[in-house]
């Protein structure tokens, strides 16, 4: 199984400086794929629209995975509920590429996670901090993504999540080794997953952006705060002219720094999704599995 | 001696660090204006083809970098990087750089399931590859020099400054591949 968890990490590897994309029916796959998404995430619902219609939210319906399966050569991740680990099991069955263990669907557990070490397929989990990564990681997450606040258009959790995690990070490589395991005890993560963060100055695993990203300029704010690719969820096919919107996220994450070319990249890109500020929202999806 | 590496999207830092540890300069290749400096040799990692391959277009690197492959600049492409290489690809009847003469298949052992790592001959001497949902090359044309064959599929060529790989040197500890490459730019004619 080690082998496998190492090979896992390292498709995440391949992902990096890449987009992932929301996507619902094989043809928003295909445009995906051609506007260069390193993958996609299929699913019924995106989150803005789980969000407007409430009630429970549970993983896809395995034909309409495969049918994107199908349709595109990118690797193809879906979501299974928090701790919802025959979901899981359902998704490895139909060699999916990458388990996406959800905040945005309803959780199944309101304890435990899906325990990932027991799967061959790799896990993707959510995170609010560097103690929410290094648990996901102890259970066998293969990449870890910020949570963000999904299906909002606003930024400012994903921001506050990754710079909470920078600053983690940060702390972790200051303090002496003999300090590490109180730190671990305060984190409420095992010692030798710190240990690593303390002598490489990162995440063991590949870390990408998530909830929330609208914008090619959103896009570029991540990847300048350290996010390693980004996910865009409800902000290309909620949008005025998702290909457009969807191309030029894409290239504003490869030349994040070059504020020229995002100026042009943010040029006449139609209307970007209305969006939901952090206080009107009713479902805060990130404090789901912590 | 520097070498350029495409940094589009990808697995290119990995690239970056193997060459650092082997004390080579380096230049990331994001845009047209970084092709401005000189470069030795060129580098094209593993990531989604696909991705790769509608930046390049979109940047205005595609012409160019071919026109330097073309002109004898040596390269070297892992996984995807030999997808973009290839000039042709299996059910596709697109191509990106198309200056290698092979017919690649992508994603040949399927999803990520099967993906694995082994141990077998690159150029005779025994090496680690790990392929991740790898291609590997169906058919090499007949100035390609098969380099290495793991269960009778074809997944290391050269053709003249053109070497390819379907797997991840910049996964292993093992720096053969790299020195060899090396090789190739040194004895550059």
């Amino acid at each position: 199984m080690e082998e496998r968890y190492q090979l896992n990490k390292e498709l995440a590897q391949m992902l990096k400086g890449g987009v992932i994309m929301d996507v619902t029916t094989p043809e928003q796959a295909v445009i995906a794929e051609k506007a260069g998404a390193c993958a996609v995430m299929a699913l019924e619902r995106i989150p803005a629209d789980i969000r407007a219609a409430g009630g429970v939210s549970r993983m896809s319906d395995p034909a309409m995975i495969r049918s994107i399966q199908e349709a595109v050569s990118i690797p193809v991740m879906a979501k299974c509920r928090i701790g919802h680990f025959v979901e899981a099991q359902i998704l490895e069955a139909i060699e999916i590429d990458y388990i996406d263990e959800s905040e945005v669907l309803s959780p199944a557990d309101d304890i435990y996670h899906v325990d990932k070490s027991k799967f061959k397929v790799p896990f993707v989990c959510g995170a609010r901090d560097l103690g929410e990564a290094l648990r996901r990681i102890a259970e066998g997450a293969s990449m870890i993504r910020t949570k963000g606040e999904p299906g909002t258009g606003d930024i400012v959790q994903a921001v506050r999540h990754m710079r909470k995690m920078n600053s983690q990070i940060r702390h972790a490589m200051s303090i002496t080794e003999d300090e590490l395991y109180e730190e671990a005890k305060q984190l409420e993560v095992p010692y030798e997953l710190l240990k690593q963060v303390h002598d490489t100055g990162r995440l063991p695993v590949v870390n990408f952006a998530a909830g929330g990203v609208a914008t090619p300029a959103d896009a570029a704010l991540m990847m300048q705060l350290g996010a390693e690719g980004v996910f865009v969820g409800s902000g290309i096919f909620k949008s005025g002219d998702p290909v457009k919107r969807a191309s030029a996220i894409v290239q504003a994450v490869t030349n994040f720094n070059d504020a020229k070319l995002i100026a042009e990249l943010s040029s006449g890109l139609g209307e970007a999704m209305v969006g939901i500020n952090e206080n009107e929202i009713k479902i805060i999806m990130e404090e789901r599995g912590i | 001696m520097r070498i350029g590496v495409l940094a589009v999207q990808g697995a290119f830092v990995e690239h970056i660090n193997k060459l650092r540890q082997l004390d080579t300069d380096c230049l990331e290749i994001r845009k047209r204006s970084d092709l401005s400096k000189n470069i030795n040799g060129l580098i094209l990692p593993g990531g989604e083809s696909t991705a790769m391959r509608k930046l390049l277009v979109e940047l205005e690197l595609l012409e160019p970098l071919k026109k330097m492959i073309t002109d004898g600049l040596p390269v070297f492409g892992t996984c995807a990087g030999m997808i973009l290489l290839a000039k042709e690809i299996s059910d596709s009847d697109t191509h990106c750089f198309g200056t290698l003469d092979i017919t690649v298949k992508r994603n040949a052992y399927g999803r990520q399931l099967g993906s694995f790592r082994c141990i077998d001959k690159f150029d005779g001497k025994l090496i680690e590859m790990p392929f991740i949902r790898a291609p590997y090359a169906r058919r090499i044309g007949e100035n390609v020099k098969n380099l290495a064959t793991h269960e009778d599929r074809i997944v290391a060529v050269r053709q003249d400054n053109q070497l390819a790989t379907a797997f991840h040197p910049e996964l292993t500890n093992d720096t053969y591949i790299y020195e060899y490459f090396f090789d190739i730019i040194a004895k550059k004619k």
